[in-house]
Formats: C-alpha cells, sequence, structure tokens
C-alpha cells in the first residue's frame, strides 16, 4: 500500500482459499521432518499473512482451534499452541495496518518478530511445565518462517490476482 | 464520564477482549491437562480430527520408500537374503535353546509352586510419526484402541526395550521413549541381580540410575534388563549397558549413565506387548520414597508413571 508504488487490485478472498491453504500447512507441519526444530511452524505463518491480509474474515479463534489441533496432534500439553497462536493472531491483526504499508523484505522483518514471539510462549509454557530448557536451535525456525514470507505471501494470493486482459481497441 | 459514538459497523467484540478470552481459555486447558489431567476426551476427538492430515503427511514417505523397495537392486536383495538367512541360522538356534531352557525353568517353576507367566500378546505396529515437540521424546503408533492397546503396554524393538504407551487413541497410540526425562523403568543389573530404576536423560537420549549407593556392585558394561516388578514390562528385556559410574565421596549416591541397547531414536517397526498378568493392588500406604523423588502428586494409574 506504499503510495510510491503502483498496487494491483486484488479479487475478494474466497473462503476456499483459506480452509485449503490453513489444511497445506497442517499437511506440511504433521510431516515426519527428520530436525523438526529447524522446521518453521507452517501453520504459524499462513495464520500472520491471512490475519494481516483479512483481518475480519480470519483472527483468534481461528488461530486457537489451529492451535488446539497442532497440540493434539503432537501429543503435547494442551493449550500451548493455542495461547501462542491467539497471541500471534492477536499481534498480526493489530499490526496488519502497519504491515502492509511495507515492501516484502521490511514485511518479513515484523513477521521475524511476531514469529519468535510465538516460538517464546510455547517454550515459556513448556519450561512452566519443567521442561529442560531448549538449545538456540529453535530461534531457526521462525527465522527461516520469516524468510518464506516473500514466497507464501506471492503464492497465497495468486487465487486473488485477476488475469490480466489486454483491452482490445474497439471500433467506433 | 465519556461516551464513545456507536461504531458504523457490527465488529462482534474488540480484540482485546477477544485476546483475553482465548488466552484464559488456553491457559485454563493448559492447567487443566498439566495438573488434573481432565482433557484426555477432548484430545482423544482432536486426534481423530488430526489423523487423516498425520497420514495423509506421512503417505508420501511411504510411497517413496514402496517404489524404492520396489526398484531395489539384485544384489541388494542377494545379499540381503544371504544375511538373513544366517541370522535365521543363528536364530532357530537360539530358539532351540530357549525353547529348552523354558522348559526347564517351567519344571522348576511348578516345582516351587510360583505363578506361571501368561504369553502376552504382541502386537507389532510402525512409528507413524515423532512429536513435533522435541523435547518432548514421544512418538505416534499407528495402532490404537481398535487393534486392543491400552494405555500401559510395553513397546519393544528386536534390540530392547523403547518406552511405554502413554496414551491410546482409537487409531493411534502415543508411545513415551524410556530417554524421557519422566519415564521411570524398573530394571535390574544383569550379572549381578541388582535392582534399581533408570530414569530418562532428557535429550541427551542416555539413561540414568539414581539412588545407587557409592559401593554398589556395579561396573561400566553391565547389561541392565527389566526386572519386571512393576508388571508393565515382562522380566529380563534388555534395556541399557552401563556407560559410566561416577563415585564421589562427597554424594550420597553414586552417578550411573546408561545407553539404551534398543533404537530408541531409529528403527520404525515396533511390538507393542499386550496387558500381562494382573497384579494385586499396590497397597495404599506412603508412596515408595524411589518412584517419586519429588514427592510431586501424580496421576495414580500407571504407576511407574510417566507424562
Amino acid at each position: 500500500m506504499n503510495p510510491d508504488r503502483p498496487q494491483r487490485i486484488l479479487q475478494p478472498v474466497r473462503v476456499r482459499t483459506i480452509a485449503g491453504s490453513f489444511a497445506l500447512a497442517l499437511l506440511l507441519d504433521f510431516m515426519p521432518w527428520p530436525d523438526l526444530r529447524l522446521v518453521p511452524e507452517f501453520v504459524a505463518l499462513v495464520l500472520t499473512f491471512w490475519c494481516v491480509r483479512q483481518p475480519r474474515l480470519v483472527g483468534l479463534g481461528v488461530g486457537w482451534t489451529l492451535g488446539l489441533l497442532i497440540d493434539a496432534g503432537n501429543g503435547v500439553l494442551l493449550g500451548q499452541h493455542a495461547l501462542a497462536y491467539s497471541l500471534l493472531a492477536f499481534l498480526a491483526i493489530s499490526l496488519s495496518r502497519r504491515i502492509l504499508w511495507f515492501g516484502l523484505l521490511q514485511q518479513a522483518l515484523h513477521v521475524a518478530a511476531l514469529l519468535l514471539f510465538s516460538q517464546g510462549v510455547t517454550v515459556v509454557v513448556r519450561l512452566a511445565a519443567g521442561a529442560e530448557l531448549p538449545g538456540w536451535q529453535v530461534l531457526v525456525g521462525p527465522l527461516i518462517g520469516a524468510a518464506l514470507w516473500p514466497v507464501v505471501s506471492y503464492l497465497l494470493l495468486i487465487p486473488q490476482r485477476r488475469p490480466v486482459e489486454p483491452q482490445e481497441p474497439r471500433a467506433l | 464520564m465519556e461516551h464513545s459514538p456507536p461504531p458504523f459497523f457490527k465488529r462482534g467484540p474488540a480484540p482485546v477482549v477477544r485476546l483475553a478470552f482465548f488466552a484464559s481459555l488456553s491457559l485454563a486447558l493448559l492447567v487443566l491437562d498439566a495438573r488434573f489431567h481432565y482433557t484426555e476426551g477432548l484430545r482423544r476427538v482432536l486426534a481423530i480430527a488430526a489423523y487423516p492430515l498425520q497420514l495423509a503427511a506421512t503417505a508420501p514417505l511411504v510411497l517413496g520408500a514402496r517404489v524404492g523397495d520396489y526398484f531395489a537392486s539384485q544384489s541388494t536383495l542377494r545379499a540381503d537374503n544371504a544375511e538373513l538367512r544366517a541370522r535365521l541360522l543363528a536364530a532357530s538356534l537360539d530358539a532351540q535353546r530357549y525353547q529348552a531352557a523354558e522348559a526347564e525353568t517351567e519344571r522348576l517353576r511348578r516345582l516351587i509352586g510360583a505363578a506361571e507367566h501368561l504369553d502376552r500378546p504382541t502386537i507389532p505396529a510402525e512409528i507413524v510419526y515423532a512429536g513435533r515437540d522435541p523435547y518432548s521424546l514421544k512418538v505416534i503408533l499407528d495402532k490404537g484402541t481398535q487393534q486392543g492397546i491400552v494405555a500401559g503396554d510395553a513397546v519393544v524393538d528386536d534390540t530392547g526395550v523403547i518406552g511405554q504407551v502413554t496414551r491410546a487413541y482409537p487409531l493411534t497410540s502415543e508411545v513415551t521413549l524410556i530417554t524421557n526425562k519422566d519415564h521411570a523403568t524398573p530394571v535390574q543389573v544383569l550379572r549381578s541381580g541388582l535392582r534399581v530404576i533408570a530414569f530418562g536423560g532428557g535429550s541427551s537420549g542416555l539413561l540414568e540410575l539414581r539412588y545407587v549407593a557409592p559401593d554398589a556392585e556395579i561396573g561400566s558394561g553391565d547389561v541392565l534388563v527389566t526386572s519386571g516388578i512393576d508388571g508393565t514390562y515382562p522380566p529380563g528385556l534388555p534395556v541399557a549397558k552401563v556407560a559410566r559410574v561416577e563415585r564421589d565421596a562427597a554424594h550420597a549416591f553414586a552417578r550411573v549413565l546408561c545407553e539404551p541397547t534398543a533404537g530408541v531414536n531409529r528403527g520404525r517397526y515396533v511390538l507393542v506387548l499386550g496387558a500381562g498378568r494382573k497384579l494385586p493392588p499396590y497397597p495404599e500406604t506412603q508412596p515408595k520414597p524411589s518412584e517419586r523423588p519429588h514427592g510431586k502428586p501424580r496421576r495414580p494409574a500407571p504407576r511407574n508413571g510417566t507424562r
């Protein structure tokens, strides 16, 4: 929305697109990765994207439900990702106007802070429940997630782009 | 008194109110789950909802493995065949010896009038999914209560004990590995018969024996097997090998670190051992000091309790 650059006018989003992207993110999250600490939380990333782009449609309720699903699927303490994702959704919604003002790279910096915060919440909850202190590797996942932000933004906006129709000169 | 004008558009409660609602809901769930374990029903429902996604997520890998198997070269197959045949020979020799020994034990046991051990039902299962939380040291199996798995079953692989089923869902079950920080395994030193309890060492992947007297007869290289005292694990399964014993006069107990014999973090195929013989209920006196080192109230149900 930077006034200096031309902006594309997007078509209204379809709920199907949002649901499909969340399903895909859950799928990626549930994949058996070799080292899970280095893998970004795709659901958190997609949730941030939709909270920034569509704060009226996607919000805390969606984040909370997805977090609960992730908790149950991973067999961890129920509620930790639910808490982290509802906080993440809240911050993303409050910052959505500000974030969209910047270019993609600066947006990614904002997203890095948001994802690190959400990861921090789960780590704190786990520590409170008596887990060990995790290594520095927990920071890698959110940073990789933020690095993926431009790619995710491009991919998730594809269904909303208008096909470019060259205007035919009309015969008068 | 300040009055804000009514909003133009109906947007529901303010974001801060929503945040407070969902955050307190999450915190309530966390407390209910961590302290009181009231959320098992909800967890079961959510696990069923997540199961198709988990299955779909692992499907490409399984397919890839199958395709890879199909194209396995002739020489690999032949080498595998030869090796397996050699192993089968050795195993059948062992089996014969085992049968003879078992018959002999049976006779001796009948002589002393001990209760006969029943063979446990075994259920082969596959690890479909390692928990995303790298510190929880839990894995998910592809069989559940539908196939007869119940919480408390022991899980082994071909080389030793892997862990214990802590939650059984209809289609999947969750196994806590023996290296989990909250898991305790009652073991016995094979050489001397000394009974000790092995606690998981967390992400180090080792086991630690606690409450071992400094002059106890234990040394590095000793093999630890399950003692079978708790009724969860059948006796005699290999658990770990002692890696290091540190005897320090400043401490009341020796520090013993062991390496698990089973591929706790490797391998995909495991065997779930069904419920064994029923033990009489534990006498309700004081909690055993060796099992509740911190005196925290824990769930009473599985006795070598895990979370």
